[in-house]
């Protein structure tokens, strides 16, 4: 078709900010053509909280509540992420056990906000009810962490130094009774919605995304192992002590359609669950006896440095470049926040596909707004 | 194709001229920072010899911090963090920009991953990207005036007839 007639037939339709498909308040240009996008322009910004001003601003300590706001669904990813970084920035050595109740609780956040994507992405899509499975199974994960630090959604429980409280046995014991409850529930949710055949025809080889292009994008987290690039932080860049852990990434495969369509990055979380799920039971066995907070002065005053350190978080590369200038504020607080560079790809994977495969494509990537906005 | 860090590091020193400097810094990988005239130059060398992710960009404002306050004075400047997949290997180039005129060459096109970095850095700080294919504010809306994270950044106390007010309720 020549671009004149395009210019005639054309129509652009306004998605969002309120539509219930884009997850939070995105706005979507979509420029159509029929029934057929041939343009998508993101707008965005519409969550902005100045997160980087209020960093510059409050102390080290103090900003720490604020990461939680920033991938509100997985806000222990977003602690660890930003306590890593400031560790390394002023030198602080985390007690053992710490490290250990750490990982088990960003571990923990992770499945719980791979459990939304599944539940939500079911819903966009037209299925309800996995959503009300997904939305039980978080629950339970919600109650351990309403039991540890008192909070359901935003917990600010991994502090600079360790962890706000220590982890008693009978909250391992939650830990792991979810654990053995949840596993045999991801063969549940393959037949509930996994090999569906209608969520295989609208999600296989939708929207297939290349590995060049996502790396070009700065696409990470289980949108790029989608793709095909066997890439996880937790291995490849290793920080806390995922290294002594045995679990593997999960790498797209292309099982019903090719490789780095909708459906592979959707299996990708739901694969992902059960590795959490094996740290998981690594760590609850191993947690050692011994302090959960080192001493760090609170008024933090770390001398000149400068970090750029990243973190694998539920959806992908979280950094931080932080610059200290011995002062008790960081002079910089850049958050490199993994949703908005998975959301600046959706303008190449765009154009061609149907409207209604466009909200399949959007969900399958799983921006969090919160996170793109900041 | 192998690459030594020390032969880019040489080849990037080379390239950029007079006035590049290799900053020592506790990092994984070389940080260097070189004239902005020469980005145009290091940048796609360096996405030759094998970085091909960009990990972060990052505008910064140089006012008043201790640290520079002898040789960056009152700049801007911008911070990019390379990563290569191949090679497992980081580096982190750096450049200054003069307050009055803060203007670099764009990497939109080396790594389209910067479209939306470079705009935001665009949005917060001012800094032009020359050769940037969509050079617009992306957090904030069209019209607010100035940029927010530079250090000199006044609170506006009115945006289209909303009325900030601060701790004591003055306008």
């Amino acid at each position: 078709m020549s671009g004149a007639s395009a210019e005639k037939r054309g129509y652009v339709l306004n998605m969002g900010p309120q539509h219930p498909s884009t997850h939070g308040v995105l706005r979507m240009e979509v420029h159509t053509d029929g029934e057929i996008v041939t343009r998508a322009i993101p707008d965005i910004g519409y969550l902005h909280r100045c997160k980087e001003k209020i960093g510059e601003s409050e102390t080290y300590f103090k900003f720490t509540p604020y990461t939680d706001r920033l991938d509100y669904l997985a806000s222990m990813n977003q602690n660890h992420g930003y306590c890593v970084a400031v560790e390394r920035l002023a030198g602080i050595e985390v007690p053992e056990r710490a490290e250990y109740i750490r990982v088990i609780v960003a571990e923990l956040n992770r499945i719980a906000s791979h459990l939304v994507s599944f539940g939500t992405y079911g819903l966009d899509l037209g299925a309800f009810t996995p959503f009300l499975y997904a939305f039980r199974e978080r629950e339970k994960i919600l109650d351990i962490f309403e039991q540890m630090c008192g909070a359901r959604l935003t917990y600010a429980y991994i502090y600079i130094g360790g962890v706000m409280r220590d982890i008693t046995p009978k909250q391992l014991g939650m830990i792991q009774e979810f654990v053995d409850y949840i596993e045999p529930k991801l063969d549940e949710y393959d037949r509930l919605l996994s090999y569906n055949q209608i969520f295989i025809k609208r999600t296989a080889n939708v929207g297939v995304l290349s590995p060049e292009l996502a790396i070009k994008y700065g696409v990470t987290g289980p949108v790029l192992r989608a793709s095909g690039v066997d890439w996880d932080l937790r291995r490849d860049d290793p920080y806390s002590i995922y290294d002594r852990f045995d679990w593997k990434p999960v790498v797209g495969r292309g099982d019903v359609g090719s490789v780095g369509d909708s459906w592979d990055r959707y299996m990708v979380r739901l694969r992902e669950i059960r590795e959490s799920v094996k740290i998981i039971r690594q760590a609850i066995a191993q947690v050692p006896i011994g302090p959960y907070q080192a001493k760090v002065p609170p008024r933090l005053k770390p001398k000149y440095n400068e970090v750029y350190c990243r973190t694998e978080s539920a959806r992908g590369e979280l950094g931080f470049y932080l610059v200290a200038d011995g002062d008790v504020h960081p002079w910089r607080c850049k958050v490199r926040a993994p949703s908005f560079s998975n959301l600046s790809v959706i303008g190449e994977l765009a154009p061609g596909l149907m409207i209604a495969d466009l909200v399949a494509v959007l969900g399958s990537i799983d921006v969090v707004m919160g996170d793109v906005d900041r | 194709m192998a690459m030594k860090i020390e032969e880019v590091i040489a080849e990037v020193m080379e390239i950029a001229g007079e006035g590049a400097v290799q900053e020592e810094l506790d990092m994984p990988g070389p940080v260097l920072r070189v004239p902005r005239e020469s980005l145009a130059k290091v940048m796609p060398l360096l996405r030759q010899r094998g970085f091909d992710s960009l990990m972060a960009l990052s505008g910064i404002d140089y006012q008043g911090m201790k640290k520079y306050k002898a040789d960056a004075g009152d700049s801007l400047g911008v911070v990019y963090h390379l990563f290569s997949f191949a090679e497992r290997c980081k580096i982190t180039i750096k450049v200054w920009l003069p307050r009055e005129d803060p203007q670099v060459f764009s990497v939109a096109a080396i790594w389209p991953t910067a479209e939306w970095h470079e705009r935001e850095a665009y949005d917060m700080f001012g800094i032009r990207f020359e050769g940037h294919p969509d050079p617009r504010r992306i957090l904030l809306p069209e019209d607010w005036e100035g940029w927010p994270l530079r250090k000199d950044y006044q609170m506006p106390t009115e945006y289209r007839g909303i009325v900030h007010r601060d701790e004591e309720g003055q306008a």
